[in-house]
């Protein structure tokens, strides 16, 4: 395994940026996502490090190589495609060895190595069956078997779980982290799907656009977005526009007048996460924020109940309780008091989305 | 009736519509091939009906018939260089217009159909009238070839060749060719490998189809041939201008037979129907 550094990548087609000044490094042993919707740049960042496009700017390292200009067949690159991508014309065992042989490894050795990579993904017995007689679940593990049995210097993955149900999905994103953990994969893997992405990361890397909109763990993203974007797209926010009129003080386009803890004055966006905002009885205890509202909406999902509250003509929040907490609002019309001390709210000077 | 009894009784309906336009549609294919093959093991040698007895003497006269046997050797010759020919042609021309975005590539694509659509007569004409251009101009000796004549049915064969693989290109998932890159493959390690094998009920289709449209081309031949070449088609074509007896019916049965030999075997090792 080794080290992959992408320095300042921009891929151009015609007028249109599909990567714009991307740079990010991964660590030796590192599993880092690439997370961002469909038409962000995720994917063509991906085909760049594959070398499937080549950039219009920009360089990628991989160990000791400058591999920017290296045709994929030389990258040592192993690869997991979102359909698989699997050899229809040959068996599990021969679609495992294809990368060996490749690479002039003798007979015994390949067999070897079959056997052993199957293992590792829990096929040891289906070598001789072809794909089209596999589940979709199996076949991903060949898949995964096939890219990891060349001893690749990195592990890429683009959007290996989408086809998998939702069940499986969850099982199969802790066997891949588990195996990259024991094997010390160097990883990058696209997805569009938050809960993936957060599950299996050691960082993540949120873009939109073309570009990188913030780098970090899960912590730093959930706690500390640094755009109304990642706050948006990594976990749920509710967004009020307004104005900082002084450090520490917000009001909102509605009207509101809300402690925060901004400290530059100027047009801005505060964003609340639901489960920071607090049901509270009508005499403020002491909170920050404290004001009175209507229940609009209320979803029930088992575990925790959403409950959509105006808190004034123009502004409305969402909050998240536990099922059971939410007894004055259970209904829409209910009148309830919501509070949150200044520090739950994140606020983005300059109001951009 | 409730109504879930209407709905049932309509469904009948419907599916017995289904299958009487299936099995009318299936007769009217099949009734002339039927009656071919009766009347090639009818005695008489007017075609009429009721037969008077069976024999296979028509099948003899078709073997003893020396313009129907060179005429079948020559078919075949001729259909198997032209298919051959259009395979190596079309298959890196499918690979390129599937593969690679340029300028014209829709125009140059419906250009090789285009053989398809002009009525072979036309063809004929327009290849014997460039063939005399040609042999005035140069002195080599081209009308009435069998290097024309090949070069004729490579024409035709061509938009199946090129049509055939390009669908099975274009069903094809890209990402397996990515796959091979990836795992060390070079391009042309990929399309050996990799492309070939995952396109051959494509090819082998086109094969077929290529060289049953050789093999069964009447019109254009008409005007490619030279004296003593004749086509099996053509042989059967002049046979029928002087007299009518079962013959024909033996010629046409034992076509029909190699034709659908070469289909079922065909499809005993590809799935034709999953290409075509």
């Amino acid at each position: 395994m080794a080290r992959l550094e992408i320095n300042r990548i921009t891929k151009r087609y015609g007028d249109v940026h599909a990567v714009r000044d991307v740079s990010l490094e991964v660590a030796d042993g590192e599993f880092v996502v690439l997370l961002g919707p469909s038409g962000c740049g995720k994917t063509t960042t991906l085909r760049v490090i594959a070398g499937f496009a080549e950039p219009t700017s920009g360089a990628v390292r991989l160990g000791q190589r400058d591999i920017t200009r290296l045709p994929p067949w030389k990258r040592n690159a192993g690869l997991v495609f979102q359909s698989y991508a699997l050899f229809p014309h040959l068996t599990v065992a021969e679609n495992v060895a294809f990368g060996l042989e490749m690479r002039k490894v003798p007979k015994s050795e390949v067999n070897e190595r079959v056997r052993e990579a199957l293992r590792l993904v829990q096929l040891g017995q289906l070598g001789e069956r072809l794909p089209r007689q596999l589940s979709g679940g199996q076949q991903q593990r060949v898949a995964l078997a096939r890219a990891l049995a060349f001893h690749p210097d990195v592990l890429l993955l683009d959007e290996p779980l989408s086809n998998l149900d939702a069940k499986l999905r969850q099982e199969v994103r802790v066997e891949i982290r588990e195996l990259q953990r024991k094997l010390g994969l160097t990883t990058v893997m696209v997805t569009h799907d938050q809960e993936e992405a957060l599950t299996m990361a050691d960082r993540l890397v949120v873009m939109n656009d073309g570009a990188v909109r913030q780098v970090g763990t899960q912590q730093d993203l959930y706690e500390r977005p640094t755009d109304r974007f990642v706050a948006g797209f990594v976990g749920r926010s509710t967004f009020i526009d307004g104005e900082v009129e002084e450090p520490g003080r917000f009001r909102s386009v509605g009207g509101l007048l809300l402690a925060c803890n901004a400290t530059a004055a100027g047009p801005a966006t505060l964003a609340l996460r639901p489960e920071r905002i607090m049901l509270r009885p009508a005499q403020n205890d002491g909170m920050d924020n404290h004001l009175a509202g209507v229940v609009e909406f209320v979803s029930y999902l088992g575990a925790t109940v959403d409950i959509h509250v105006r808190i004034s003509p123009k502004e409305r929040v969402v909050m998240q309780l536990p099922n059971g907490t939410h007894g004055s609002a259970s209904k829409v019309g209910d009148k309830v008091h919501v509070a949150w001390p200044a520090v739950n709210g994140i606020v983005f000077v300059g109001g951009t989305g | 009736m409730s109504i879930q009894g209407r709905m049932a009784s309509l469904q009948m309906l419907g599916r017995v519509a289904l299958k009487g336009a299936a099995g009318i549609t299936l007769a009217y294919i099949l009734t002339p091939l039927v009656f071919v093959t009766w009347l090639a093991f009818f005695r008489q040698e007017i075609p009429s009906f009721p037969p008077e007895g069976y024999s296979l003497r028509w099948f003899q006269a078709v073997a003893g018939n020396d313009r129907f046997v060179s005429g079948f050797i020559l078919s075949l010759q001729v259909a198997l260089t032209a298919t051959g020919i259009g395979l190596c042609l079309g298959l890196p021309a499918a690979l390129c217009l599937s593969r690679v975005r340029f300028r014209g590539r829709e125009a140059l694509s419906n250009l090789l159909l285009f053989p398809l659509v002009v009525p072979g007569i036309v063809l004929g004409i327009a290849l014997y009238v460039a063939h005399v251009e040609v042999e005035l101009a140069t002195g080599l000796p081209i009308i009435g070839s069998l290097a024309g004549l090949i070069a004729g049915h490579v024409l035709i064969v061509i938009p199946w060749t090129v049509r055939l693989i390009m669908a099975s290109l274009d069903g094809l998932d890209r990402s397996i060719e990515e796959a091979a890159q990836s795992l060390g493959a070079n391009r042309l390690t990929t399309l050996r490998r990799v492309t070939l094998p995952a396109i051959r009920p494509g090819v082998v289709a086109a094969t077929l189809f290529g060289f049953v449209t050789s093999f069964g081309n009447l019109e254009m031949s008409l005007f490619l041939v030279g004296p003593g070449r004749t086509t099996l088609p053509i042989a059967i074509l002049q046979y029928l201008e002087w007299k009518i007896d079962p013959t024909i019916a033996a010629v046409s049965v034992l076509q029909i037979l190699l034709v659908a030999t070469v289909m079922l075997v065909t499809d005993r090792f590809v799935k034709i129907s999953r290409v075509v």
